[in-house]
């Protein structure tokens, strides 16, 4: 494999080398269990404090707001099913975005069977909320508004802190997936006024396996987890050690390197909009929004289907992904897609560009060279393209 | 997505696409809405398929498939085309991953439907 073909940093990012050097003695020497009593378990325990310290800092938060579970996406259920099961005497409402990771969509859908009632606000072309419309979805029963930070497929980037506002105008609870913000943006939890955000380790080049929920001090929501009380009581069970050591240094990493990161990558995501808007025609740009992750390029090539498009990059070594339904496990296109106003076609002609750490100007060079005749390959069988 | 080495043969490969101009056997199915669409050309002489060819919008195993089918048919004749199934396609490419099924019925069905199309214009 050549990292430099890689292009699905919003998939999974490889975990930093310095990461996985800070991580290899927990499975060695220091074995220990956390919770044990000799001294040697006390350093393990020092060690995952000190990894809390560095979630904390990265988001500007308290260290006792931090909580290890076993993925973003457990982070999400909890932060969603948690609360509002901590909260149903006092309503039955969540308000959510037709565009969040299935993640919060599933629990959302989960709670919808038992009892609570969902409002799935739609979004514009750019896949932006509508703040009014947030607003106006807005009952007396409403216990918790959860909207990503920023879209896995389309890179938008939400008006978190207006959002935030209308919230606490309104004495709701925030949640907000920011799994593919952390590491990529400045975020500053207090700032912004959330109550609860989840990330996740891998995607900030730690590993798979572990999230993080920022819980605000003071708010109480059940567990999903139960068992010897770890992590606060929150979330039971003998901690992945190595996993929350890993992910500590990965932020740590992500603190020192974000501006930088920000300002290599930025114009290589433009150089590739920009000549491949030259070179093929018949493109729609679906990360269009002008608040969008500087990481992420989400295009529909017009008359040809992701999974072919994918399979033929593949064969170049090349790894992309798509919203295509034949490439999910599904039979449906992304519903992010849909939700922006693409037709099923152009949904399943999706291709996203993802870069990240191990991006270079090499291979954005191969990917503006190989994409055109890919493209021209498939077209020139499609019963949709004019070969004219 | 684990796909057979035939079919990557016949994805990457592939023969028989393309219109023909004179075809007068044009089979058109599936839609958009479920992801793969597939049109197929015949040329029919003497009850013989002289000439075949695909058009597909779709994904690797909608591709392979129209492929092999067209293949498969070129030379033969109408009654025995009628007869090719979803599952002989299928097992000429060594298999499809299950969750693809659905892609390749399209190739028996728009087969199917060219030749109807075929008799619908000679019978008139
Ligand atoms: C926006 C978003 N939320 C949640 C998740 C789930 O995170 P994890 O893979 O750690 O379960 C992902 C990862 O794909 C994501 O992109
Ligand atoms: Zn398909």
């Amino acid at each position: 494999m050549n990292i430099n073909n890689y292009f699905d940093y919003n998939a999974t990012t490889p975990t930093d080398a310095r990461v996985f050097e800070a991580m290899e003695d927990f499975y060695k020497e220091k074995f220990h269990n956390p919770s044990s009593f000799y001294r040697e378990a006390g350093v393990v325990a020092n060690e995952i404090e000190n990894a809390r310290e560095n979630i904390a800092k990265l988001i500007n938060c308290k260290p006792d707001e931090i909580f290890f579970t076993g993925s973003g996406t457990e982070s999400d259920n909890l932060a969603i099913i948690g609360t509002v099961r901590k909260l149903k005497d006092k309503g039955n409402h969540i308000i959510t975005s037709k565009i969040e990771h299935p993640a919060v969509l599933e629990s959302c859908k989960y709670l919808e069977k038992n009892g609570f009632e969902v409002t799935y606000l739609t979004v514009d072309r750019d896949g932006l909320i509508n703040l009014e419309d947030l607003k106006k979805a807005i009952k007396s029963s409403t216990l918790l508004i959860s909207i990503m930070f920023a879209n896995n497929e389309i890179g938008v980037i939400q008006p978190i802190k207006e959002i935030a506002d209308i919230a606490k105008n309104n004495k709701i609870l925030f949640h907000t997936d920011a799994v593919q913000a952390v590491g990529k943006l400045k975020i500053d939890v207090k700032d912004l006024g959330v109550d609860l955000l989840s990330l996740s380790s891998h995607k900030i080049y730690g590993v798979k396996g572990i999230g993080v929920l920022y819980k605000k001090k003071g708010l109480r929501i059940e567990p999903l987890i139960f068992g010897g009380g770890h992590e606060n009581g929150l979330r039971a069970g003998t901690e992945n050690v190595a996993g929350i050591i890993g992910t500590g240094k990965a932020a740590e990493i992500a603190m020192e390197e974000m501006e930088t990161e920000e300002l290599r990558i930025k114009p290589l995501r433009e150089k590739i909009i920009k000549e491949l808007f030259e070179k093929i025609p018949e493109l729609i740009l679906n990360s269009s929004a002008t608040n969008c992750l500087y990481n992420t390029i989400n295009i529909s090539i017009k008359h040809i289907e992701g999974e072919a498009i994918l399979a033929l990059l593949d064969a170049h070594g090349m790894s992309f992904s798509s919203g295509s339904a034949c490439s999910s496990k599904s039979l449906d296109p992304s519903h992010v897609l849909l939700a922006i106003g693409l037709e099923h076609a152009e949904a399943h002609g999706s291709l996203r560009i993802s870069l990240g750490k191990y991006s270079t100007e090499e291979g954005v060079n191969k990917l503006i060279e190989v994409l055109p005749p890919v493209v021209e390959r498939l077209r020139s069988m499609s019963p949709f393209w004019n070969k004219g | 997505m684990r796909y057979s080495a035939k079919v990557m043969e016949h994805f990457q490969n592939t023969k028989n696409y393309g219109k023909i101009d004179n075809a007068n056997g044009i089979g058109k199915v599936g839609n958009t809405k479920c992801g793969d669409v597939m049109w197929i050309y015949l040329k029919i002489e003497d009850e013989i398929i002289s000439d075949a060819k695909f058009e597909t919008f779709g994904c690797v195993a909608a591709i392979a498939t129209s492929s092999m089918a067209v293949d498969m048919i070129k030379g033969i004749k109408i009654s025995e085309a009628l007869e090719l199934s979803n599952k002989a396609v299928t097992e000429a490419l060594d298999g499809l991953p299950k969750e693809k099924h659905h892609c390749s019925v399209l190739a028996e069905e728009g087969i199917q439907a060219a030749i109807k199309d075929y008799y619908s214009k000679t019978t008139k």
